[in-house]
Parts: C-alpha cells; sequence; structure tokens
C-alpha cells in the first residue's frame, strides 16, 4: 500500500472465487455478492477468464464501484473492488 | 419465444447476399469499436452484457421486429444469456454460436474463375478477419498461397476436390494472422515454400520462394509465377497464375496498399514498395485480375463476395497507385500509420516457429482486424 495515501492495509471483507468460470459468470457473480456488501466495503474478485481484464473495470465503473487494485499472480487476476 | 443459435457460416451468407441483419453486439464499448461484424445491410446496437443484468427491458424498443436479430459477444455466453433474457420478454432471436472466435475463425470458400484446361481457382474469404487464401486446382493436383491456420478447410477441401495438394506457398512472412502454410504441408506431405529474405529467422525448414520461379500444376500445366514484389516485407512475392490472376499478398489491395513497417523497417522499404507498385507491377498486363491476400473494409467485396478486381481498374482508381510525387508517397507510408495488429510481434514469432502457443493463446493473438494497408 503507498504510505502517502494514509491508509494502511486493503481490507477485503470478502474473497469470491470465480476462477474456471468464463464469462458472463464472473461478472454475475460477481454483481450478485457486491449487492449484498456495504457502500465501501471490498470484494476481492479471484478470476482466471481473460476477458475478466476488460469487462470488469468496465462493468464496475458503470456501476459505478471502483477498483482499487488489482494483480496478476500465477495466471490469477485478483480484482479489489470497493462497492460504491 | 425462442433463441436459437446462428453460425458463423450463415451470417456470412448474409454479408455475401446483402441481406438484413440487425447485430445487438453485447462486448464493451472498446472491443465493439475495435472489430465487429461487417455487413453491407446490417444495424447495429452495442450494449455490454453487464449493463443488461438487471433485464432487457430498456433495449426492447430498440429491437426491431421487421428483421433477424442476433445477440454476439466475444465467445458465446453472454450472448446466449442476453438472447434467452430476450426471449423471455417475447422476442425471438439469435446468438451467435462461438461468438466473435468462430466468426474470426470462419472460412467462405468462392470459386474466383476456371483455369486453362478444367482448372479452377478459389479464393477462401475469411470474413472475420479479412484474410484471403487461395487454390489453384488442375487435375488432381492443388496449390495453396497464404493458407490461414484452419488447415483443415483447406484438407477437405480438396478431398472434397479429389485433389492433392502438392505445394504450399506464403508470399510473405506475415505479421496479422498465423499463417497455416507450414502445418498443411507437414501434414499433407506438399512443399511449403518461403521467400528466403523473410525467412531468415524461421527455425524450420522451407524451400526458397525465388524470383521468377514457375511451378506447374496438374497435368495441364497450368503455371504459377513468382514475382518478387518487395516493400511490405523484403521478401514479399507475388504470383501470376495461368497467365491471368495476380495474386498481390499484402503489396496491394483493392482499395488501399500494403503498409511497409510491420517488420520495423518502413524508412528502408518504403522505396521498395514504391518500385513494386509504380514499376514492376506497372510492367505487366492490366487485364490481370488482382486477388490480395486482404481486404480491410466490407466495399471491397464483389457481389458474388470474391474480393478481386483488374490490375487496370485498380491503377486507376486505387489511391495508393496514384501519388505521383515520391516524397507525398514516403509521407503517407511511413507517417500517421494506422494502429499495427494486435499482437503482431508474437505473431510474427508463431510464423518463423520460434514460439508454439496453445490454439486459445493463437485465438487470442488473432483478434481484432488485420491492419495491413495504408489508405
Amino acid at each position: 500500500m503507498d504510505p502517502l495515501k494514509g491508509e494502511f492495509k486493503m481490507e477485503s471483507i470478502k474473497i469470491l472465487d470465480v476462477k474456471g468460470m468464463s464469462c458472463p459468470m464472473p461478472i454475475v457473480r460477481t454483481k450478485k455478492e457486491m449487492d449484498t456488501l456495504h457502500s465501501g466495503e471490498i470484494l476481492e474478485v479471484h478470476a482466471t477468464d481473460r476477458g475478466s481484464l476488460a469487462d470488469m473495470p468496465a462493468w464496475a465503473n458503470a456501476a459505478g464501484h471502483t477498483i482499487v487494485d488489482q494483480k496478476e499472480e500465477a495466471n490469477v487476476i485478483k480484482f479489489f473492488i470497493k462497492k460504491a | 419465444m425462442a433463441f436459437i443459435k446462428m453460425t458463423a457460416a450463415q451470417v456470412a451468407r448474409k454479408v455475401i447476399e446483402n441481406q438484413k441483419l440487425f447485430i445487438l453486439d453485447v462486448r464493451n464499448r472498446d472491443a465493439y469499436e475495435d472489430w465487429k461484424i461487417e455487413g453491407h445491410n446490417f444495424d447495429y446496437l452495442n450494449v455490454p452484457y453487464f449493463d443488461l443484468l438487471d433485464g432487457v427491458e430498456e433495449i426492447l424498443a430498440k429491437l426491431p421486429t421487421d428483421r433477424d436479430v442476433l445477440v454476439v459477444c466475444a465467445k458465446e455466453g453472454s450472448s446466449l444469456m442476453i438472447a434467452e433474457m430476450i426471449s423471455e420478454e417475447g422476442r425471438d432471436v439469435f446468438y451467435l454460436e462461438g461468438g466473435m472466435d468462430s466468426w474470426s475463425s470462419y472460412l467462405e470458400p468462392i470459386k474466383v474463375g476456371n483455369l486453362t484446361g478444367g482448372g479452377e481457382l478459389y479464393q477462401f474469404v475469411r470474413l472475420g478477419k479479412g484474410c484471403l487464401s487461395y487454390m489453384v486446382i488442375s487435375e488432381g493436383e492443388a496449390a495453396i498461397v497464404d493458407a490461414v491456420r484452419f488447415t483443415d478447410v483447406f484438407i477437405n477441401f480438396a478431398k472434397e476436390k479429389n485433389v492433392e495438394i502438392k505445394y504450399v506457398f506464403d508470399t510473405h512472412l506475415h505479421a496479422d494472422h498465423i499463417s497455416g502454410g507450414r502445418q498443411l504441408a507437414q501434414a499433407t506431405g506438399a512443399a511449403y515454400y518461403l521467400p528466403p529474405k523473410d525467412a531468415e529467422e524461421v527455425v524450420f525448414d522451407y524451400t526458397p520462394l525465388e524470383d521468377g520461379l514457375i511451378v506447374k500444376i496438374g497435368a495441364s500445366q497450368i503455371e504459377v509465377d513468382a514475382l518478387y514484389s518487395p516493400g511490405h516485407t523484403i521478401g514479399s512475392t507475388s504470383f501470376i497464375v495461368d497467365r491471368k490472376y495476380l495474386l498481390t499478398g499484402d503489396i496491394l489491395f483493392i482499395d488501399s496498399i500494403g503498409r511497409p513497417d510491420l517488420a520495423g523497417l518502413a524508412e528502408d522499404w518504403v522505396g521498395d514498395l514504391r518500385k513494386t507498385l509504380y514499376r514492376r507491377y506497372r510492367e505487366l498486363t492490366e487485364d490481370l485480375i488482382v486477388l490480395p491476400a486482404h481486404f480491410m473494409i466490407i466495399d471491397e467485396l464483389n457481389e458474388d463476395g470474391t474480393v478481386a478486381k483488374s490490375l487496370g481498374d485498380l491503377f486507376l482508381e486505387n489511391h495508393g497507385l496514384n501519388i505521383h510525387d515520391e516524397d507525398e508517397f514516403r509521407h503517407i507510408v511511413t507517417d500517421n500509420l494506422p494502429p499495427q495488429p494486435n499482437s503482431y510481434q508474437q505473431i510474427r514469432q508463431v510464423n518463423m516457429g520460434k514460439i508454439n502457443p496453445s490454439n486459445d493463446e493463437q485465438t487470442e493473438m488473432e483478434i481484432g482486424p488485420n491492419r495491413c494497408a495504408v489508405r
């Protein structure tokens, strides 16, 4: 975490595993999960569908959520999505 | 109401027969704007599937009822989901089987014409990607030029026609799509020809495609003559088939000309491109029918779906053949070029045999339009 931002650690309240699922399921499941969160809470999503790279940020943007971090480890794409 | 599968082959017929179709493309905006299914009489609506998860009511009024509505996405899954939602609202709707992946890989074989002694020339139109491959058939033998990677299509077509594939040529080392030449030659025992100047880094054996090479196909000895025509790449070679057809590779298209920069040497090759287009091709008879390795826009298709026009017509109509000032030509083909094809560096590596990606990875690399031309 960037210390200049004055935050400590990115705490995701929940991890959603959509590995192995293909489009549209990663986003369908993410949306469903986000609906259960409170504003400001962060959902961590683990996906393997390459289409998520473009679609997840586009969906989050349209829905008003913020992707606060995104990384890729061993072909698993991890999104940290903060609820609007 | 029903949601029904439509295949890439059915969409291809609609393109070629100028039929009407309404496409609801549910990919994200960038993907849609980069590349979509083009048809003369197609209308479009782009709404990403993730904007429709709560329902499709808001777009129903925008979907026409006087023609087929086809839902399209990248691979199929999202279009199937949206098509089902639309059908639940009481509308008949189609979805594209296999999505844009299958559209990109579909080949439509179309006969270009007859050759001496009962021979035939076929053009394989890859509508989704704008790639054109060719098969010359003569009395039990076939030669294939610029085969795309779906080698089964050529092998099955040759079986249907009862011909043996004897020669496989690539006009140059392709940068926008993965060649099927080497695999096709391996599978059929044919010789695989590549221009040696494009093949300096390849890691497999090939037969050098030299200027002036003449190959005779079948008993009626239809000639396929190689003509060195550099500019898009330093090795680019054209073919004259049966003294009637000029296969130009990526040097000359119907409504544009080749770009010299995809192998990284635009400045060096612009002179070669100029010489090929303004001298070598000028020495040929204008009756030759030009058959390029690509088309860029749907307007380049003829009524029957082929992409072909006489060299004389192109000298009159193709802007790229009518830039008389050499400096202006240099400027046009080296400055302000369109974006390069997706993954073109990787695709060149595949075509040199240096990397061997899986089928899925190859599909991913080939997403998008070909972008081989300067207009």
